[in-house]
Formats: C-alpha cells, structure tokens, sequence
C-alpha cells in the first residue's frame, strides 16, 4: 500500500479540533493592577513634588491644590478597566466550571481587552506624570527656560511675523519643487538613445543633491552664488537664496517620487497611447502623469513636510525667520522660551496636513477598492 | 498590390527568437485570421506591424512604403494602423467620451465639437452613447473591449490590428464583441486578428494562418485548413482544439 503523504485523516490535525479552553488572564489582569496603583502613587508623589517646587518659589495659591490632585483623578480610568479585568476572568472561570467553552471564550477577550486598556491608560498617566516632574525638577529650570509663559505671551506677535517668512519660503518652494521634479522625473525617463545625455544629468543631479545635507546646500548657494561677483547673483535678497537651495534639495526628492509614480502606471497604458498615434510626450501628458499625479500625494505630501521644518535652517545664511528671531530673543532675555513658540507653531501647522494625507490615503484605498484609480 | 507586406520578419526578446523570417500579405478589405498555441508570437507579430516592438530583421510594408526599422515615423504609421489588446487598456483616468476623443484630437488635430461628433457617432452604432460620460470601471468588459474598438476606429485606420481581443471576457460578453467585428468585416475594414475563437475565425476569415516556430506554417481560406490542413502541425493542433471542444 502506498504511503499517506497527508497522515491519518481521523487523527490529522485533532488537537486543533479539539475544543480548547481560553488562556486565564490573571496574569495580565495583575499587571493592570499594578500598573494603576504605579500610576496613582506616582502622581501623588510628583503633585507633592510640584506643590513643593511652587512654594518654594513663592507661587503656590491653594485653589492651586485642585488642579494638582484634581488630575489623578484620571487613574479612575485605568482603575475602573483593571477591575472589568478581574470581573471577567471570575467569569471565566465560573463559565468552565459549567463546561461553557464559549461562554469562557468571550469572558476572558472581554476581560484581557479591559486590562490592556487599563495598562494603556496607565502608562499616558505615567508619561504625563514624566512630563511634569521635568517641567519643575531642579527648581523648575526646565519649566522657567522652555516655558516661561510671560516671554512666550509678550513675543508671540515677534515670532509670528517672523515665522511668515518660514511659510512664504516654504510655499513658493513646494511650488518650485513641484515644477522643477516633473521636469527632472521626466528627463530621467526620457527616451532611447537621444535621452541618454539627459538622463545622465537628471541621475548626477538626484544623486548629488539628495546625497547633500540641505544645510550644506544652503551654505554652497547662500554664500557661493554671492561670491561669484556677478551682479546678477550679488542681488538675490537672502530669502530668494533660501528658496533656491531648498528646491535643489527638495526638487531631488520629488523628483524621485514622481518617477516611482510615473513607473507604476502599466505599460499597456502607454502602449494604448503609443499606439493610437500619440508621441511621448504626449503620451507622458495626457495618459502617464495625470495616472501617476494621483498616486503620489501621500509620499509628495511626507517630503513637503520635511521642507517645511527645513525652513529653520535658513538662519544658516542670515534670513531672519521665525528660529533666527527666537534665537535673538533668547539671547536677550537668556531664555529659550520663544523656541518653543517656534517648535509649537511648525506642529500646528504640519497637523492639519497630516489630516489631510490621511483622508487622501483613505480615499485612495477606497477607490481601489470600488476598482477605480 | 498587397496593403501590409511581411517579408522576412525576425524578433527576438534577449536569446529567444519568437519570430524567425516570417513572410505575409494581406489585401484590402481582408480579413486575416492568424492561429496557433499559446507563445506561438501572434501577438508579437501584431505589434511588430504597429511598431510597439522593434525588429531584428526583414522589414514591414504598408501601401508599399517600408514602416519598420530606424528612421520610420512611427507616429504616422500609427495612425494608420489601429490596434485593440485583449487587457483593453482603456485611460482609467478618463470617461468614455475622452477616451475616445484624445487621440482625434491631438494627433489629427480635430476640434473638440468634430471629436465629440465622431464619437458619438460611433458610440452611437454600438448604442452605448448613454455611457458617454461614465468611467471604463462603470462599464462591463464586454462594453469596454467595444469602446477600446472604437477608440482605435475614431481615427480612421486603414487596418485594424486585433490581439485576441475576446479571451479576457466573461463567456456571456464574447458574444457582442464578436457581433461588432462581424459587423466591420462585411463593411469591409481590413484586419489581422489574433483569435482563440476558431469557430468565429472560420466564419468571419477569408485568410486563416497557421502560425508555428516564428513562421506562418500554412495559410489558406478558412474551409481549407479547418477540414482539410495539408501539413502535419496543423493538424495536430487542429486536433487538440477539437479535443478540447473549441472547434
């Protein structure tokens, strides 16, 4: 008789037929415990310490005591899950001993989803807690230097105006870069032997200003363009400087992302325009890249946010933009509160982008499932 | 004199040669039928006659005027010669409408309100003018290889070129694209198809080749090589088909 190659068909895989009973929870259900009771000590000690460090400092006011015990109140979270926690894994036990797998099933996922909440939780009050401690340790040096709220209140307006500068460089940047990649991506891709000398170019020129720091781009353009002595480049205000190096480096990125964009439309899609006439570059224009244009948002969108926080750099070269502002106001008042007002603004405002990438990569992937795009 | 001639044509991809001096004519008005196993470079040949692969040897010739090799424009042998894939590729990007019109007019120039006549024209004949303003995704596979086919008849090609332009459709749909190249065969469009469909290439054809180690192993009027093949592949082939119910 010839072997079995797939075993016994009665015994085969039995023990995954078998039904099994749920792993207990009690392990993890502890740790939620524990890591609740961490938590609410912790922030006990740290409010203490904070009370401490504002007396001491002559700044304490007793409603004051609210806000600082106030917040462990926030453990009642993590406490309330690790609790479901143990209720659940009673339940489980209860549900075996009536033979009721499934029933035991559902109480123990119900019960280690409560403690990874739990856990979850926790650990946000831990950071915070963290958060705190550095804010006032050392008799609140981090606190006074970082976060002095009447610096930050009183250069706001500075800063802001300032940080126009930043936004102004960034925008017409983003659309010298957009221009500047295609014209880079399809010279890249440029066809059969006449293209060759083009494409080269387009490769030495990703290659080298991709390999760049962009802060040594800056310096080479912000100070070598000057040197020339030509009056041409002599004349370029500082902010023109900026915008030009930071789409040399930039244009190298994005050039790089349209033509992985341009690659991944099929090559029967070219073939069809090919083949109805159309040249290449037609081609490229009416069918390739309007394809390629609405698969690259995401990624061109991830590069544009580098360029934005890039923009600090630009103090390199003397623009006065919102850092180069910050850093003479800190050097003023010997605080490095208006940095953070700087670091503040760039997350506002890179968030609603990051928003926006989102939605695009949502809807993307919904058209595709819809069998569009 | 013959509208395309083939004479001596050789393709290879890298080390392995699909075609290896194949020769064929095809007239006016003909209806050309080319056969045989899969990887057997009908396609190939189709796209050699449009210049979407170059050749290694022999040349191609329309209207007498050699179409291949270096130095031919191929943009204007396009617009002669139409071609429709078995993928459709229509432009996901774009509705039936443009589709349809891209190549009228930015190859021949046409005005918008001259492409959109045209269009509707023809979407009229294959009575999907109601689909004018959807996209290739709204439209069945049926309904998209019909528009591929009359995106390449809205420019006024000389030969229609067709590479198996069936095998990629639900059974039930092959019917209604196989009606519309009926159609343009009694009206007398020239064409070379690639085709699985034996019992349609016996009925539309008045050429049918049989095609075998990158050469047309024998050709002749459909009733001929369907039941009386001369030469011994063909008849093995024939067989096989037969086989396997196709035929």
């Amino acid at each position: 008789m010839s072997a079995r190659p797939f075993g016994n068909r009665a015994t085969r895989g039995a023990q995954w037929r078998e039904p099994r009973p749920p792993a207990d929870p009690f392990l993890l259900t502890l740790t939620a415990f524990f890591v609740t009771g961490g938590a609410v000590l912790l922030g006990a000690w740290s409010s203490d310490f904070i009370r401490a460090s504002l007396k001491a400092g002559g700044d304490y006011l007793p409603w004051m005591a609210w806000l600082l015990y106030g917040w462990i109140a926030i453990a009642i979270v993590p406490a309330a899950q690790a609790f479901r926690a143990y209720r659940g894994g009673r339940r489980r036990a209860e549900a075996l001993r009536q033979g009721d797998i499934a029933a035991a099933r559902i109480a123990a996922s119900e019960s280690r989803g409560a403690a990874w909440t739990s856990i979850a939780v926790a650990f946000f009050l831990f950071i915070l807690l963290g958060l705190g401690i550095f804010l006032f340790t050392n008799d609140r040096a981090v606190g006074r230097t970082f976060f002095s709220w009447p610096i930050m209140r009183d250069t706001f307006g500075l800063i802001l105006r300032a940080f126009g500068l930043n936004v102004t460089i960034f925008c017409v940047t983003e659309i010298f870069v957009l221009v500047w990649g295609l014209v880079v991506a399809l010279a890249r891709l440029a066809p059969g032997r006449a293209g060759g000398a083009l494409r080269m170019l387009a490769i030495a020129y990703t290659d080298i200003f991709r390999g760049l720091p962009s802060i040594i781009t800056l310096y080479l353009i912000g100070f070598g363009l000057p040197l020339t002595g030509l009056p041409i480049f002599a004349a370029i205000p500082t902010p023109w400087l900026a915008i030009l190096a930071l789409t040399l480096t930039y244009g190298a990125y994005v050039t790089e992302v349209y033509r992985a964009g341009i690659e991944s439309v099929h090559d029967s899609q070219i073939a069809a325009a090919r083949s109805l006439g159309l040249t290449h570059l037609q081609t490229m224009r009416y069918v390739v890249v309007p394809q390629a244009l609405r698969r690259i948002g995401p990624p061109l969108l991830n590069d544009f946010i580098g360029l934005q926080k890039d923009t600090a750099l630009v103090n390199v070269i003397g623009a006065i933009d919102a850092f180069n502002q910050a850093k003479i106001i800190a050097s003023n008042h010997f605080n490095l509160s208006a940095v953070t007002t700087v670091g503040l603004l760039f997350v506002l405002i890179l968030i609603p982008q990051t928003r926006f990438v989102d939605w695009w990569i949502a809807r993307d992937a919904r058209e595709r499932r819809a069998g569009r795009a | 004199m013959a509208l395309i001639e083939i004479d001596h044509l050789v393709k290879r991809f890298g080390t392995h040669t699909v075609l290896q001096g194949l020769d064929l004519n095809v007239t006016e008005h003909e209806v050309v039928c080319l056969i045989g196993s899969s990887g057997c470079g009908k396609s190939t040949l189709l796209r050699c006659i449009n210049g979407l692969e170059d050749i290694q040897g022999g040349e191609v010739r329309l209207h007498g005027d050699r179409v291949s090799g270096p130095g031919v424009d191929l943009n204007a042998l396009r617009r002669d010669v139409g071609i429709v894939f078995q993928s459709f590729n229509l432009f996901p990007h774009m509705n039936v409408l443009q589709n349809i019109m891209l190549a009228p007019r930015k190859v021949l120039g046409l005005t918008r309100p001259e492409a959109e006549e045209r269009a509707f024209l023809l979407l009229r004949r294959i009575g999907l003018e109601s689909k004018a303003h959807d996209y290739p995704d709204r439209l069945s596979g049926g309904q998209q290889q019909r528009v591929a086919i009359i995106r390449a008849l809205a420019m006024d090609p000389l030969v229609l070129l067709l590479d198996e332009v069936t095998s990629a459709l639900d059974p039930e749909l092959v019917s209604e694209v196989l009606a519309m190249i009926r159609e343009l065969a009694e009206e007398g469009m020239t064409m070379i198809l690639a085709t699985h469909e034996m019992g349609f290439a016996r009925e539309v054809a008045h050429k049918v080749c049989f095609l075998h180690e990158g050469k047309v192993h024998e050709e002749g009027p459909p009733e001929r090589i369907f039941s009386a093949p001369e030469r011994e592949r063909t008849r093995i082939f024939l067989k096989r088909i037969i086989d396997a119910g196709r035929l």
